[in-house]
């Protein structure tokens, strides 16, 4: 288990910019950040999913790249902060990794190019937060927080990332990881992950 | 930076108290890994262990900055004794009722499922009070565990009326769970003082503030799971405070044996 910051050097000669201007920099770290996905959901990249959150700094100083957890617990942030590392590395910058908590992440980051992916991989996409009665009445008044909790999400509709039909129902709150729920389509009877809105 | 006042004290303690909870409940409900009634809820349980190690990490991480010293999110979890963790006696019980021989026979997941939604519905409200708090970076751990804390409280709560409104032997054995476990829940309102100091200067909840919206969600579950709310009452647990049953040492036995084994290990 490793700290929140963890620091790459680069051999001294190749963090020489070279005279590139700033923004030219940035937008080449930008472009090779882009090519590191998610881990467990290798067709979204880092920045679809909302996880690469900034990169800040300069050749001169080094640059700090930050990314946020997804879920507290999610094994996938320490591969996701090495692959971030050693990209800033094989560019030749000299870079530290920031995980930053606040603002919490959020599945209404993640762009609408990412859900076209995950429904084309087959996971369906999440429903924004503010549609999704379980985050609605939560942060509602307390005496109601419970009202969302005896029965399953039966009234959303979640389409079906195979046949499109939203004839789908819940099997399990939880899937093959924690941040989705597994549903089958009654339709064409095959199962399938839902990403939940967190 | 060693928590010089009494202040700092309470702040660490009630951050310690938080965490430990966390990592054994945590521990406790992945016993089930491999072993769940059926492959959902295997998956579903271990899911949210992993959530609530996950809480864990980022709250030994915390402590571990504010005290210094060499202090590590290892070091918390896996090198204090039983003597000195502050969970909640409730999550350190075994997976059944108390006339049991053995910690590892017979499991009910009864007593899972009603335990979950016991601390769940509790910690929905003190995360979502927690969100405020004056120590931002505990602010932020909470905004992002009560996202994780409501799913977990839909799942228990799904299942307690399943098992309640279920058959006359689920219905038997939910009710016997909540008979069992009820009056370890007095050990929340009893609050102690580290819990009274942070709930003075902004860090924490007064925890005693959040009785009557925690007894209301559960009645309201308990009336769809047509199950009796028992009386809590009798003894009051201590493990907050540092007084544990027995049970705590074999669970902490279990998860700390490989760190102290190969002190330093990694992998």
């Amino acid at each position: 288990m490793n700290g929140l910051t963890t620091t790459s050097r680069a051999p001294k000669s190749t963090a020489q910019a070279g005279g590139k201007a700033a923004s030219e920099i940035l937008s080449e770290i930008w472009r090779a950040l882009e090519t590191l996905t998610d881990p467990e959901i290798p067709v979204v990249s880092l920045r679809e999913m909302g996880i690469l959150r900034d990169v800040r700094g300069d050749a001169l100083h080094g640059f700090e790249v930050v990314i946020t957890p997804t879920y507290s617990g999610c094994p996938a942030m320490e591969q996701i902060h090495d692959d971030v590392l050693a990209t800033m590395q094989q560019l030749g910058h000299n870079a530290s990794v920031v995980t930053q908590l606040a603002p919490a992440w959020t599945t209404d980051w993640m762009t609408a190019e990412a859900h076209e992916k995950l429904r084309a991989y087959g996971i369906a996409p999440p429903l924004a937060c503010a549609l999704s009665s379980t985050q609605a009445d939560a942060s509602d008044s307390t005496t109601h927080v419970l009202t969302f909790a005896r029965r399953s999400a039966t009234n959303q509709k979640i389409a079906c990332p195979q046949c499109a039909s939203d004839n789908t129902t819940e099997i399990s709150h939880f899937g093959s990881t924690a941040c989705k729920a597994l549903y089958k389509c009654l339709a064409c009877l095959e199962t399938f992950d839902y990403f939940k809105p967190y | 930076m060693v928590a010089s006042s009494r202040a700092d004290a309470a702040h660490i303690d009630y951050l310690l108290h938080l965490a430990d909870n966390a990592v054994v409940l945590g521990q406790r409900n992945g016993e089930w890994c491999g072993h769940g009634p059926v492959l959902e809820e295997d998956i579903a349980m271990t899911n949210m262990s992993l959530d609530l190690i996950g809480q864990a990490r980022m709250l030994y991480q915390h402590v571990a900055t504010l005290i210094g010293d060499g202090a590590t999110e290892d070091s918390l979890a896996y090198f204090r004794d039983a003597q000195v963790f502050r969970n909640y006696t409730l999550l350190e019980l075994p997976h059944h009722g108390a006339l049991v021989g053995y910690a590892l026979d017979n499991r009910d997941y009864a007593v899972t499922i009603v335990r979950n939604f016991l601390y769940s519905s509790l910690m929905l409200l003190v995360w979502e009070r927690l969100q405020n708090s004056s120590d931002t970076q505990l602010a932020a751990i909470a905004a992002k565990s009560i996202k994780e804390v409501r799913y977990h409280v839909r799942h228990a709560g799904d299942w307690l009326v399943r098992l309640g409104d279920g058959t006359s032997e689920s219905h038997d054995k939910a009710q016997a769970a909540l008979n069992h476990l009820m009056p370890y829940t007095q050990e929340f309102w009893s609050a102690s003082d580290f819990e009274s100091g942070v709930a003075t200067n902004g860090v924490g909840v007064d925890i005693t503030s959040l009785r009557n919206a925690w007894e209301m969600q559960l009645q309201d579950t308990l009336s769809e799971a047509t199950l009796q709310m028992p009386t809590a009452g009798g003894f009051i647990t201590t493990g907050k405070q540092q007084v544990h049953s027995e049970h705590l040492t074999f669970l902490l036995e279990e998860m700390q044996s490989l760190a102290r084994r190969h002190p330093e290990g990694v992998w």
